[in-house]
């Protein structure tokens, strides 16, 4: 008798394609066959509901908003609404990576700078951003600067510790390897170490996205003009779900992209990254 | 020969040198002295020091106090006139082969030095990686290659960079016995080239007697007047100092008698806990061996 391997069932189940597809699928098609449904019965009992919109009405939204020069301003508002609010992100990020990459590979291999900044940078990590926000407003007024600092609050520590941690977790023997090869203490850090934990600087900035479009929309959604989290809350105000929900899906859209831009990055442009750990 | 004659003559000096990590001594007053050309293998059982003495001398930690001298000069923290090669962790991992060769020549080279030498030095590498049989390996990285091969390309890495003394802990020590018999003949055939000093630690008795022009046991099984009082903590000496002769590189020679009588004893003086020597007894004919024992160690003649 010889044995199956199963498709699904047990520790043993290797899903095999066409299944396997469907079974990727099955999750996404009942998560919208009810919303189609929920949203029918609804319609049925209030033709005016707001909650659960039909799809022909968030098409609608997105046309109007999307594809429809607004005449006023002659701007596309969810393209600027998009371009305000990737700029935010995009900028309070790529600060936080800077900084986080020198400031925990110094802190990670110099240990009098060490002993000087990890404790400060522990206790600061604690702090909550979301706590110190009003403070930034405050300080900033309600322009850009405010909310790119608080992304950059929000996101630095994680960061700065996690490279810390990873610099720490390169073995004593390359660090004098390298030295025995005539690297001098800045080329260890600079052409040594730094190299070497670049891949893992852009997964801790992949992990660090969520909290980053977490500090953007809380902070659109208290002063801002433009920006999908500043419309997420201005349409709350109308309960008008057919924005909303499209915005929540290019949103998570715009994320998943991101994300996999950046795993695509290590994997082809530093293959030896999961290969060697 | 007495210790001030060697401490200037010999290329490797080290006196009186212990190293304790809080109250452990590991390492009790060492005392040795290596001529240049030398392939010193150390033995001895594990815990022993062994791996800490290298590190000692690669300037890798500081000793708790002596002297080691590398061509008269005290040593300090690790640079290229000592070279090493790791059992594990001595090749980058996000550098390919090549780049992993050549980065002891960039680095002590600016951006534009480099560009100008890059042609010539990378013919070097690629010549150096030819003789070890992976010249058609140059572009993978580390983590594509068997332990064998990692390990030619870290002597490689290591050599390019000529240090006066090449320091190797237990560099065959993950490998397949014949992969590893492989790598001493190489090993050997590179050290006649090249008149290098090597300082080889190893756990294995055979590979030390058949790699050695020169086998130093280190242990802690030894006995001496010091006593048992409080306060005595004692560490690793070097208990024994041989010199080895070689007529050729065959490995035939593991399977004579005297290489068989010799591993006996080796094992007898260092790694047997009921055998200890008295400090006084220690089998230390070498010519370059020396000791500068305490009055506590050795009360009475
Ligand atoms: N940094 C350190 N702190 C505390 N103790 C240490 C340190 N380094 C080594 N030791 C101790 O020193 C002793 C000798 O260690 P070492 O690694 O030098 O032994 P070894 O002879 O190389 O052993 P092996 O054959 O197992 O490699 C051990 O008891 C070890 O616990
Ligand atoms: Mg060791």
């Amino acid at each position: 008798m010889s044995m199956k391997q199963p498709q699904f069932f047990g520790l043993h189940a290797v899903p095999q394609s066409p299944l396997k597809w469907w079974m990727m699928a099955l999750p996404f098609i009942l998560l919208i066959g009810i919303y189609l449904i929920g949203s029918e019965i609804r319609l049925a009992e209030n033709p005016n509901d707001k909650l659960m919109p039909p799809v022909s009405k968030m098409i609608d939204s997105i046309d109007r908003l999307a594809f429809t020069e607004n005449k006023r301003t002659g701007e596309y508002v969810m393209l600027s609404d998009t371009t305000s609010s990737l700029s935010r992100i995009g900028i309070g990020i790529t600060l936080s990576a800077f900084v986080g990459f020198l400031v925990g590979v110094r802190v990670g291999l110099f240990p009098g700078t060490e002993t000087l900044f990890l404790k400060i940078l522990t206790f600061l990590s604690i702090v909550p951003p979301l706590a110190i926000l009003p403070i930034l407003i405050i300080i900033f007024g309600v322009g850009e600067a405010g909310k790119i600092t608080l992304i950059f609050l929000g996101t630095v520590f994680l960061i700065t510790r996690d490279m810390h941690l990873s610099t720490k977790a390169i073995p004593r023997e390359q660090i004098i390897k390298a030295l025995t090869l005539g690297a001098s203490q800045w080329e260890v850090m600079y052409r040594i170490v730094m190299p070497r934990i670049f891949p893992r600087l852009i997964d801790s900035v992949r992990l660090s996205l969520g909290a980053a479009w977490l500090f953007l929309i809380a902070s659109e959604s208290l002063a801002a003009s433009s920006g999908l989290g500043y419309r997420i809350f201005l349409m709350t105000r109308y309960m008008d779900m057919s924005v909303i929900i499209p915005y929540v899906f290019w949103i998570t859209f715009i994320g998943f992209v991101v994300d996999w831009l950046l795993r695509w990055t290590i994997r082809s442009q530093f293959s030896w990254y999961h290969a060697s750990k | 020969m007495v210790a001030n004659e060697l401490r200037n003559s010999n290329l490797l000096h080290l006196e009186d040198v212990y190293q304790a990590y809080g109250d452990h001594v590991v390492l009790d007053d060492i005392d040795l002295s290596v001529a240049h050309g030398e392939l010193v293998t150390v033995v001895g059982p594990s815990g022993a020091g062994k791996s800490t003495l290298l590190r000692l001398i690669l300037g890798q930690e500081l000793p708790s106090s002596g002297e080691i001298l590398v061509s008269g000069e005290p040593v300090g923290f690790a640079d290229p006139s000592r070279g090493i090669v790791y059992q594990k962790y001595s090749l980058f991992p996000n550098m390919s082969v090549l780049d992993n060769v050549t980065l002891g020549k960039r680095l002590e080279l600016s951006f534009f030095q480099w560009q100008k030498r890059k042609i010539a030095i990378i013919d070097e590498a690629m010549h150096y990686l030819e003789k070890v049989g992976l010249n058609s390996h140059s572009k993978k990285y580390p983590h594509e290659l068997s332990g064998g091969m990692r390990q030619r390309v870290a002597v490689v890495q290591a050599l390019i960079k000529r240090p006066k003394i090449l320091m190797m802990d237990e560099p065959f020590g993950a490998l397949d016995p014949g992969t590893r018999e492989d790598l001493q003949i190489f090993l050997l055939e590179l050290w006649e080239e090249t008149d290098m000093t090597i300082f080889f630690v190893t756990h294995d008795l055979e590979e030390a007697a058949y790699l050695g022009s020169r086998l130093i046991v280190l242990s802690q099984h030894y006995s001496d007047d010091r006593g048992d009082g409080p306060g005595v903590q004692r560490g690793a000496k070097i208990v024994a100092d041989h010199i080895l002769s070689r007529s050729n590189l065959s490995t035939d020679v593991k399977y004579t008698k005297g290489f068989g009588k010799l591993i006996a004893r080796i094992r007898r003086e260092g790694f047997d806990p009921q055998h200890r020597q008295h400090i006084r007894e220690f089998d230390l004919k070498h010519p370059h061996s020396f000791r500068t024992n305490t009055v506590e160690e050795v009360r009475c003649k």
